[in-house]
């Protein structure tokens, strides 16, 4: 077995130090009659080639993205990363490192983290960033479980723009500890007004910009009418390059900002593993969930970097701690840092105005095509179309042409009587030709 | 201020007066500046096309202030990023004896077959007629987990350890709902790992510490005297954080069975048992198994993990959304409370999407490359490492727990060092000089001045060898009274012994730019 280094020699001569005759011997406490004595019923090992050919047969099954016109987002979105980026996070002693335990030899983690927390607070206008939450859904849930620690108050509005996994992962989080959870119905058309929700019970309105359906969302009048009642207001964003482009929700008044950072650095992988981002004001630091990086000096008086803040964790306080977080999202995040750190500010304010002068151009060509409408009055680098027709068979009926038409709103909310929604996502990957080829498509199927 | 390579620096970090140098830079350590310091807002390493300029749709909500981003051109990223990456210990690097954390070899087969375009390059709302291959390996994952464990299901979306943790502890609550049972305590030993209470708590549940004793292990009388009315689970890990298989494990569950409740099992040390005990036989309800540990998912300096949760019959039926039904052979996916049939009831959704696909495609590599008999092999040996490194140690340095065979790890506390004025710590920072990273320190709460190592199956005999002989070194070295090489330790680190109580008390969590001088 290619992996393990101990021979057959190896293994006799340490069980004769250890001063048993057999392996089994140390699985002593295991109860007799629970011992296997046989392979259990899967495959026996196999070499490199054997195992390359079984995977790349499975993956052949699939549809890239990079293959075909492919217009879709809703939470995840299909950018272009520098080669750079993949070479240095495989770096062994990044890719092969544990959590900086032992800050002396994991500066290198450290500092990254440092940097990472910097980037984030300055990307969202906000004081403080942690060192990763896992993803954009998982961010939202810690979010409005940090919003309830804080006013002591237990219920959640979550605005209708809000992603529904977004919003399940809020409500089943919220379910489970007894908390409320005011769930707003979905808007495409954008005339809800969440204003009348929020309440002196309110702890926190959770707001999606861009949401769901694309469409922008001013912020400021929502924190005000929160921070008058006393409740936070906890922004979303699921696309993060559109802080390229827009007012960042810390300039709008957000007391806590989580997103979803696959955007930078970070592949479609059919959803995982990605990287949550998760800023706040410096007031509510200590109860932040996560990992915190701070500087500090050695014996010797030189700057370096330490995980800080612990008393908030798991390790330290158990039951009384802010979340039950451990492991997060290092290699991520540390994907996503080097990507915004090549891009720079002027390379990410130009990749937003190329997404968003992509997206408008599609968007008036749909809008054109007789039978469809674009529904959002504002968008970034999404938005959604009304099809005369349910938006899931027309995904269907394109993906058999080689096109990836969007996301169906039915595929998400499957119950809200949305089908003819679709929503559509434009990044600086689409081409003028993938975009003619999906008006062409859409036009003759519609 | 520039240095004379033309690299801003701050003074701080020029350190010219310890090094000796006048960079700072020692031979191959290169101290680094951050890329706030060394960025320039105008500067890019990417080349995009230039925008147009047309109508905008953004509203009134276009930003209006810059943000503060630096850049840097790619070379100068490189530089930076791989001065960084020099700074830290990793497992490609040598010996990685972190207990519990299960620091292994990470097959680069697995980084390449994540890669291939089918597996990385795909949306996780593609229309499901476009993504069979990757459904296919989500279920694959999940037969090979259930076959291993020998339970039930497998709900694979969770996204790290502590996140199957809740996965699991929400389908048991799920199950005592569903069952009309108000059972608000889950018991929990004082060894376990601050997950386990974390997580019990943050939906609601009542922690009961239950004690260790004084062998290590878990009694079964403890916990039948702990049972009530009012006790919903339990939560073990086994084999448990001392590094010991609970010798009363099957009635450990049985008492909790009989009252009613459900097992929760911390699967943090599965892979000593892969392939040698089934956890579904000795009568687990739901466990999480870390595939950043036992599968060898790179760590990436703090992930991310993966935490798919197996649950046995009795909670099958409320794994959480999303979830990959096998009908004829052929995945189907479930994404919605719409979509299941008799008998399947989720609780909810813990996360967007499908769970942490490219975690599942790496474990898949090595679960293949294994096989049943390869992944057996793989603890017996992580067990028999870890049992040898014991043997080699045990006259010099105090073994916890001396009753029981030690599984993949073993459990030393600081008795071995009284009289010396070495701490746990101060051993563990003699360890780098050495060129080692230190176990685990301080863990589990249960012994004083706990040293846990775990040497993983990865080790030679001969890379044991120079470890155990390393550690009778320092252990004679600090019986004989030579402190300073202690209490100066670490003295070939990139750092010495940061200042962890000045970055609490006023806590700089990001970099702010100088003031300017008055």
């Amino acid at each position: 077995m290619r992996y393990l280094p101990l021979t057959e020699t190896d293994r006799a001569d340490m069980l004769a130090r250890i001063g048993v005759q057999t392996v089994d011997a140390l699985y002593a406490d295991v109860p007799a009659d629970e011992l296997l004595d046989r392979l259990l019923d899967l495959p026996t090992a196999k070499g490199e080639m054997e195992v390359e050919r079984a995977m790349a047969r499975m993956a052949g099954k699939n549809v890239t993205a990079g293959s075909v016109p492919f217009f879709l987002g809703a939470g995840a979105y299909r950018h272009h990363v520098p080669a750079s980026v993949d070479h240095l996070i495989q770096r062994s002693e990044f890719l092969t490192s544990y959590t900086p335990y032992q800050p002396e030899i994991t500066q290198g983690t450290l500092q990254v983290l440092f940097e990472f927390q910097t980037q984030v607070a300055a990307l969202t206008g906000m004081e403080v960033a942690n060192a990763s939450m896992y993803d954009g859904s998982t961010a939202t849930g810690e979010a409005v479980l940090m919003a309830h620690r804080i006013t002591k108050r237990r219920k959640a509005v979550l605005d209708g723009g809000l992603h529904p996994h977004y919003a399940e992962v809020v409500a089943t989080l919220s379910a489970m500890a007894s908390d409320t959870v005011d769930r707003l119905p979905p808007d495409p058309a954008g005339d809800e007004d969440i204003l009348a929700s929020i309440d002196a019970e309110t702890s926190c309105v959770v707001v999606q910009t861009p949401d769901v359906f694309g469409r922008l969302i001013d912020l400021a009048p929502i924190a005000e009418k929160a921070h008058a009642v006393g409740a936070l207001l906890v922004a979303v964003v699921t696309e993060v390059v559109a802080l390229g482009a827009i007012e960042p929700p810390g300039a709008q008044g957000a007391d806590i900002v989580v997103a979803e950072g696959q955007s930078l650095g970070n592949p479609l992988g059919f959803g995982g593993p990605y990287v949550g981002l998760f800023a706040a004001r410096a007031k509510h630091v200590r109860q932040m969930p996560g990992r915190l990086c701070g500087e500090t000096v050695d014996a010797e008086g030189k700057r370096g970097f330490v995980l800080t803040l612990s008393t908030r964790e798991q390790h330290i306080r158990r039951e009384k701690a802010t979340s039950n977080i451990c492991t997060n999202a290092g290699l991520c995040a540390l994907a996503f840092s080097i990507h915004l750190t090549l891009l720079g500010e002027a390379g990410l304010t130009r990749l937003a105005a190329l997404n968003h002068e992509a997206a408008v151009a599609l968007a008036d060509d749909l809008a054109a095509l007789p039978g469809v409408a674009v529904l959002n009055d504002t968008f970034f680098n999404e938005f959604t179309v009304k099809l005369p027709k349910p938006a899931a068979a027309v995904v269907e009926a394109l993906a058999a042409q080689g096109i990836l038409a969007g996301v169906p709103v039915s595929r998400l909310m499957p119950a809200a009587g949305l089908d003819d929604l679709l929503i559509v996502a434009v990044t600086e990957c689409v081409t003028a030709d993938d975009r003619a080829a999906l008006v062409a498509a859409l036009s003759a199927a519609l | 201020m520039l240095n004379d390579k033309g690299r801003p620096t701050r003074p701080e970090t020029a350190g010219a007066a310890s090094a000796g140098t006048f960079t700072g830079n020692k031979g191959l350590d290169a101290e680094e500046a951050l890329i706030f310091e060394i960025g320039r807002p105008e500067v890019s390493g990417v080349d995009l096309p230039a925008p147009k300029g047309g109508r905008t749709r953004l509203g009134g909500l276009a930003r209006t202030a810059p943000l503060g981003l630096p850049g840097l051109s790619e070379p100068e990223a490189v530089r930076h990023y791989v001065r960084l990456s020099r700074k830290n210990y990793s497992i490609d690097a040598g010996l990685y004896p972190l207990g519990s954390c299960t620091m292994k070899h990470n097959p680069r087969l697995g980084e390449k077959m994540a890669r291939l375009p089918g597996f990385a390059d795909v949306h996780p709302l593609q229309p499901v007629s476009t993504v069979g291959g990757a459904l296919e390996a989500i279920a694959e994952v999940g037969r090979w987990l259930t076959e291993l464990t020998g339970m039930a299901a497998c709900a694979m979306s969770p996204k790290a350890g502590a996140h199957g943790e809740l996965a699991g502890m929400m389908a048991i609550k799920a199950a005592l709902q569903a069952r009309g049972l108000d059972r608000p305590v889950v018991l929990v030993p004082e060894s376990a790992h601050g997950t386990n209470p974390a997580t019990a708590a943050l939906i609601g549940f009542e922690v009961r510490a239950i004690p260790a004793r004084p062998d290590g292990t878990v009694a079964a009388a403890d916990v039948r005297a702990a049972i009530d009315d009012r006790v919903g689970a339990l939560m073990l890990t086994n084999p448990n954080t001392c590094g010991i298989f609970e010798p009363e494990i099957a009635e450990i569950a049985a008492a909790i069975h009989e009252a009613g409740g459900y097992f929760y099992c911390d699967g943090a040390n599965f892979n000593a048992i892969v392939g040698k005990v089934r956890p579904g036989d000795f009568g687990v309800d739901a466990m999480h198994i870390n595939l950043h540990k036992t599968f060898s998912t790179p760590h990436g300096g703090g992930g991310p993990g993966a935490g798919p949760v197996v649950l046995s019959e009795r909670l099958a039926a409320f794994a959480p959304l999303p979830f990959v039904r096998v009908e004829a052979g052929k995945p189907v996916l479930v994404e919605d409370a719409s979509q299941t049939r008799d008998g399947e009831t989720p609780y909810g959704r813990l996360t967007a999407f499908h769970g942490q696909m490219g975690m599942f495609t790496r474990a898949l590599a090595y679960m293949l490359s294994h096989g049943a008999d390869g992944l057996r092999q793989a603890s017996e040996d992580a067990v028999l490492s870890a049992n040898y490194l014991r043997a080699c140690l045990s006259d010099l340095m105090t073994v916890a727990f001396p009753d029981h065979p030690s599984m993949h790890e073993v459990l030393f506390d600081d008795r071995f060092l009284e009289e010396t004025g070495v701490t746990t710590l101060d051993f563990a920072k003699a360890m780098i000089d050495e060129g080692y990273h230190p176990m685990t320190m301080y863990f589990p709460l249960v012994v004083h001045g706990a040293m846990l190592i775990e040497p993983t199956e990865s080790e030679s005999k001969a890379s044991l060898d120079l470890f155990a002989a390393t550690l009778r070194d320092l252990t004679l070295a600090a019986k004989a009274g030579d402190r300073d090489r202690f209490a100066e330790a670490p003295r070939f680190a990139p750092r010495r012994r940061l200042d962890e109580t000045r970055a609490a008390r006023a806590p700089k969590l990001k970099w702010e730019a100088p003031k300017p001088l008055a």
